[in-house]
């Protein structure tokens, strides 16, 4: 295999191909009583079918689809959090279970949910993390400092129990930036976020990509932010992709039928069902 | 960057991490060394009250060291025991496991790091707790061997860890159920070790079972250090077993815990929800 250069932690890159997934499958067992289960062996649930695609260094890579259609599965495939059951999935040319310590410390990831230990400070979690990918307090501490106040976040010690919803997603977001990964997951990173703070996260976003050489894979149920961000898009549903094109491209495929589209006109052409978005949820509230 | 430089920094990060866990959860620390010193005051006035109780007449301050030994060592081992056990409890508990999981360290150097807290924590707790019994029974140490105690105690560790491993898969397997089982393993450690009482007086069958405890060493080698006096030359037989489990359940346990590991990632049991 080629060499082709090797990145700022020593890692060297196999490939100028920063994801390559191969026919990726990966089913859980049915969660029926046990009984139920028995009877019928082969009831398994499939969250990702038989996916394959490819993300090449520097790129926005979207993933949108409705909930339960497989996104966050195959981000955790990607992330070592998974093991696929059919295929394969390499990282700059490194497979993800052969090289799996190699890879670990060429991705990071942000979920929905912002996972820290609340009673934590924003700092002693971040540093935790800073320290977990190799890096000394001095350097954890000043990157810490930058990266936060980037992200408008002044208060550093106080537990993160006493900060809002949105202010924890984004110290995620900083522990995410903080190990300079050269490919990001982000799945769902501005869900719960105010309109300002989205934007910062966006611009952030695309900061990491133009200034540090990272490649991200983006899913998110915001089409906006899906047509604002990525270089291409994939829709996935119930485990399939069934799409993928650039923003441009995916709104032309259906402008026969809508004069002037949207992603979001695309999504709900492509998967046949509306979007539940923040907006519907607190309809649904009210 | 050195291998060694970046285990040593990984290594930190759980030490770091625990003692600032320590910190903010101050109270429930509080709670739980109190609870530790009322137990073991508890059970050292059985010793006290023993010439009464029996109505015979009983060597009183042979008797509360005894216990004592057997209450300290207890808490000492229970704390080095639950924090590596609980260990993957917690972090699904805080949801933060997927990103411990995640991050590019080795899995030894995850159980060193949450292990040389748990043995510096462990020691901290159990001389509080021997200050506050000492107080309340003007305890006599003149003759004990206390740096033979202290040495067995922290080989004692080493075999230790391994069972806490092997127990830390069980909430990888059972995600609601597994803390509750490895309290079962440290019940039945408890129940077999000779703790309070000399494992002559447990059934023959468990005396046998008995010899797969490293309490069981621990204890021995303490009351002969700390009741005797014995020196550290004469302990060293005690400590050959201790070393051999450790060497047997450290491996065994890491090996056991990377095949569960892959098992939940298989199966999808690391992560909390989402």
């Amino acid at each position: 295999m080629q060499v082709v250069g090797s990145d700022l932690k020593g890692v060297t890159l196999m490939s100028n191909v920063a994801l390559n997934a191969q026919n990726v499958g990966k089913s859980f067992a049915s969660e029926e009583p046990f009984i139920k289960r028995w009877r019928n062996r082969n009831g398994k649930r499939l969250a990702v079918n038989d996916v394959s695609f490819q993300v090449n260094r520097g790129e926005i890579y979207g993933v949108l689809g409705p909930n339960g259609s497989g996104k966050s599965t195959l981000i955790r495939c990607i992330a070592t959090l998974l093991i696929p059951d059919a295929g394969y999935i390499e990282i700059f040319g490194h497979d993800i279970e052969r090289d799996e310590m190699i890879v670990k410390r060429l991705i990071n990831r942000v979920s929905v949910d912002a996972a820290f230990f609340k009673k934590l400070s924003a700092m002693e979690n971040l540093l935790y993390a800073a320290r977990l990918y190799s890096m000394d307090g001095l350097t954890a501490r000043r990157k810490i400092r930058e990266i936060l106040g980037r992200l408008g976040i002044k208060e550093l010690n106080q537990p993160l129990e006493h900060m809002s919803r949105g202010m924890q997603q984004k110290v995620a977001i900083a522990r995410a930036f903080l190990s300079s990964p050269i490919l990001l997951l982000l799945d769902e990173p501005t869900t719960g976020l105010d309109p300002r703070s989205k934007r910062e996260v966006q611009e952030f976003v695309l900061e990491m990509r133009d200034q540090h050489d990272a490649t991200v894979l983006l899913t998110t149920h915001d089409m906006d932010e899906a047509d604002k961000l990525c270089d291409r898009v994939a829709i996935i549903d119930n485990g399939k992709i069934i799409a993928e094109d650039t923003p441009q491209g995916l709104k032309e495929s259906i402008r026969h039928r809508i004069p002037q589209p949207t992603l979001e006109d695309v999504f709900m052409e492509l998967t046949g069902k509306q979007l539940v978005v923040e907006q519907d949820l607190a309809k649904e509230v009210s | 960057m050195s291998f060694w430089t970046r285990e040593l920094r990984a290594t930190y990060a759980f030490v770091e991490r625990n003692f600032n866990l320590v910190k903010r959860y101050w109270g429930w620390e509080l709670v739980w060394i109190t609870y530790s010193i009322v137990n073991s005051l508890a059970i050292t006035f059985i010793g006290a009250g023993m010439e009464k109780i029996s109505g015979q007449s009983v060597d009183t301050q042979f008797l509360i060291l005894y216990l004592l030994v057997g209450t300290l060592i207890w808490s000492y081992l229970s704390v080095v025991f639950d924090s590596i056990s609980e260990m993957i409890t917690w972090e699904r508990w805080e949801g933060t496991i997927e990103y411990t999981f995640m991050a590019p360290v080795s899995r030894s150097t995850h159980m060193i790091g949450t292990t040389l807290f748990a043995v510096a924590y462990g020691i901290f707790r159990t001389l509080i707790t021997l200050g506050v019994v000492t107080f309340f029974f003007q305890i006599n140490l003149e003759k004990a061997n206390l740096a033979g105690a202290m040495l067995l105690l922290l080989i004692g560790s080493v075999s230790f860890i391994g069972f806490g491993i092997v127990a830390a898969v069980l909430p990888l397997l059972f995600s609601e159920r597994g803390s509750q089982m490895t309290h079962v393993i440290e019940a039945l450690l408890l129940l077999i070790s000779g703790i309070y009482y000399p494992i002559s007086v447990l059934p023959d069958w468990l005396q046998t079972v008995s010899m797969l405890s490293p309490a069981t060493y621990v204890l021995d080698a303490m009351r002969e250090a700390i009741l005797h006096g014995k020196s550290t030359v004469e302990l060293l037989p005690y400590a050959w077993p201790l070393l051999v489990m450790g060497v047997i359940t450290i491996p065994f346990g890491l090996l056991v815990f990377g095949i569960v590991e892959r098992f939940a990632k298989r199966t999808g049991r690391l992560k909390r929800s989402g």
